[in-house]
């Protein structure tokens, strides 16, 4: 079923381009800096802390009075630093987080007297790629930060940072693949459709490996606890911010929450139905065509409902990615290493041949696309494949802590000393 | 092995991080949503003071307003922080009195010797600790601020009651 509503013209296109893109990059600053607070008040509360609540009623305006502070403060370039990468670092890396919210489809589209507009600032064509190759933007950020500042501990941040997020990346883009296998599009509201109608269920079920993987990568592609090896306060002072002040400081922190807000954002959307709200079809419609919308009538009451849904599902995601870090303890390197190249790259590409396969299988036995059962095979075989490497992860000790090791490394000296010299094996053989 | 090297055997199979992971957050989230806070707001609420805590000077006064201090000079002699700037003074009556005395609360360690050595009871310490100032002058009391100080003042050790029970 479509509806006309009727295209917007150019004039009117333009007009709710331009408040689009202020609306948007308003409020999505606004959550930015909402989400710095939450962060110290949630951690005050994880802590039996009350946290940051004497500015403003709850400490609402703790946001703006750190911005005021960070404004106000000394600007300080180490004598030694290389001045115009320095001055570069913190815009590349807080700019490109703040772009990528350009393409996600906010809310259902909106009947206006001038015509349909959509909820998203711009649906291009190429969606997730285009978030993909921005988010991965951020860091020449973070090395041209740790380069820059001409000191040791900085470097190392830049140098895990890179290493980090490129090993990451990899992860993160295999996981998604199994998305666009399912939906047959990159176009995020396309995503959002056919996990309305097309497809019918939220990817999470049918994809839920896929869904782990990416929320793994996503708080490695931030930096964010157990992922932050690129700060890591405890070894590396402050990583490739340490050289940083007032501002410029301030921009890290604001591109670090920009990433959190989109990576949320993007789960909410891939995995989670986007702005769709469960159960209801009355929401399920996709501007096809300028003007064009098929699925149910669009609303101005729908639309705000979805906008709720949209937030309430990103909110949600953020949440997590606070709580795990004010739970979690920081990886060593060597296992962030481990991590990212022997189990998630493995098994993300892993998953996205049994995922091929299983789409193939269904195909050739003629299983509609979008029936229940197609939805419901996936959603098993997910299960079963999650199920399997949750086991592994649990058992064959991927993951292993310094005790582990030393078992090993134990292990491997004897294995040597019996072939060597006798005295190293009998040496051993005591120290155990 | 060297000497006093303790080994922790630490469990090597069934070391889930994953499983860990989970058990973490569900802890973190039941104390996310547990009223029983910790936090003391500070401005609003204030922690209980030990009746022998010791803090800001305070100097005693007469009922006509006038210092008890007979400026006999003990304390400026006894404070091992060298912080009472004592000049005494001598009325027609033969009465001595203090015409400049004056503490500096950035010297003074607060050890309350002045309280215990005054033979009157006019200079005592007291608990109060919010006394921060803009500059580094206004750190130094001057006669008419000590009197001006209402807060209460420290009680003195009691030989016969040694942990002031």
């Amino acid at each position: 079923m479509t509806h006309q509503i009727g295209a917007l013209s150019p004039t009117a296109f333009l007009v709710f381009s331009i408040i689009k893109v202020l609306v948007v990059f308003t409020v999505w600053l606004v959550i930015v800096a909402g989400l710095t607070l939450a962060e110290r008040r949630i951690a005050g509360f994880i802590q039996d802390r009350l946290g940051p609540n004497r500015v403003g009623p709850q400490g609402t305006l703790q946001p703006i009075a750190d911005g005021i502070k960070n404004f106000v403060k000394e600007e300080t370039v180490p004598a030694e630093a290389s001045k115009a990468y320095f001055l570069l670092a913190p815009m590349l890396s807080m700019a490109p987080a703040l772009v990528t919210f350009a393409v996600l489809p906010l809310a259902a589209p909106l009947p206006t007297r001038w015509g349909l507009v959509p909820m998203i600032v711009a649906d291009i064509p190429i969606g997730i790629l285009f978030v993909m190759a921005f988010a991965s933007l951020g860091v020449y950020g973070l090395f041209m930060a740790g380069w820059a500042s001409n000191n040791k501990y900085s470097f190392l941040g830049g140098v895990r940072a890179s290493a980090q997020m490129v090993s990451y990346e990899v992860a993160l883009g295999l996981s998604i693949v199994p998305v666009f296998m399912l939906v047959g599009n990159v176009t995020l509201t396309k995503v959002v459709w056919a996990q309305q109608t097309g497809f019918g269920w939220w990817l999470a079920f049918p994809l839920g490996l896929s869904f782990f993987l990416f929320v793994i990568s996503a708080f490695a592609e931030s930096n964010r606890l157990p992922f932050d090896m690129p700060e890591a306060e405890s070894e590396l002072v402050a990583g490739y911010h340490a050289e940083y002040s007032s501002m410029k400081f301030a921009m890290f922190m604001l591109g670090e929450y920009a990433h959190v807000t989109t990576s949320s954002a993007l789960m909410a959307t891939l995995f989670w139905g986007g702005w769709d709200i469960p159960i209801w079809r009355g929401d399920n419609m996709v501007m096809t065509a300028a003007g064009v919308v098929t699925g149910a009538a669009p609303a101005w009451w729908k639309t705000l409902l979805t906008l709720g849904m949209f937030f309430a599902k990103t909110i949600f995601f953020a949440f997590v990615f606070i709580w795990v870090r004010w739970t979690v303890p920081r990886f060593r390197y060597d296992q962030i290493m481990d991590l990212g190249w022997k189990v998630m790259l493995p098994t993300a590409l892993g998953y996205v041949s049994i995922i091929a396969v299983t789409i193939l299988a269904l195909d050739s036995f003629g299983v509609t696309f979008g029936s229940f059962l197609f939805g419901g095979v996936l959603t098993v075989v997910s299960v079963l494949a999650t199920a399997v490497f949750l086991w592994i992860l649990d058992n064959d000790r991927l993951l292993r802590g310094g005790s582990a090791m030393r078992q090993d490394r134990l292990e491997s000296r004897r294995h040597h000393g019996a072939g060597a010299a006798a005295p190293t094996g009998a040496a051993v053989g005591q120290g155990d | 092995m060297a000497i006093n090297v303790i080994t922790v055997r630490r469990p090597e199979r069934d070391t889930s991080y994953l499983r860990a992971t989970l058990k973490g957050m569900a802890l973190t989230f039941k104390h996310m949503v547990s009223p029983n806070k910790v936090a003391l707001e500070y401005p609003d609420e204030k922690p209980p003071l030990s009746p022998r805590w010791r803090g800001t000077h305070r100097m005693e006064v007469h009922a006509d307003g006038r210092p008890k201090c007979v400026a006999c000079g003990l304390c400026p002699t006894i404070c091992p922080a060298n912080c009472i700037r004592l000049v005494p003074g001598e009325d027609d009556q033969g009465n001595r009195y203090p015409i400049v005395y004056e503490i500096d609360e950035f010297r003074c360690i607060f050890c309350g010797m002045c309280q215990e050595v005054c033979p009157v009871e006019a200079i005592h310490v007291g608990q109060d600790y919010e006394n921060s100032e803009y500059t580094r002058e206004r750190f130094v009391y001057d006669l008419d601020r000590l009197m001006a100080q209402d807060h209460p003042v420290t009680a003195l050790w009691d030989p016969s009651d040694p942990l002031s029970e």
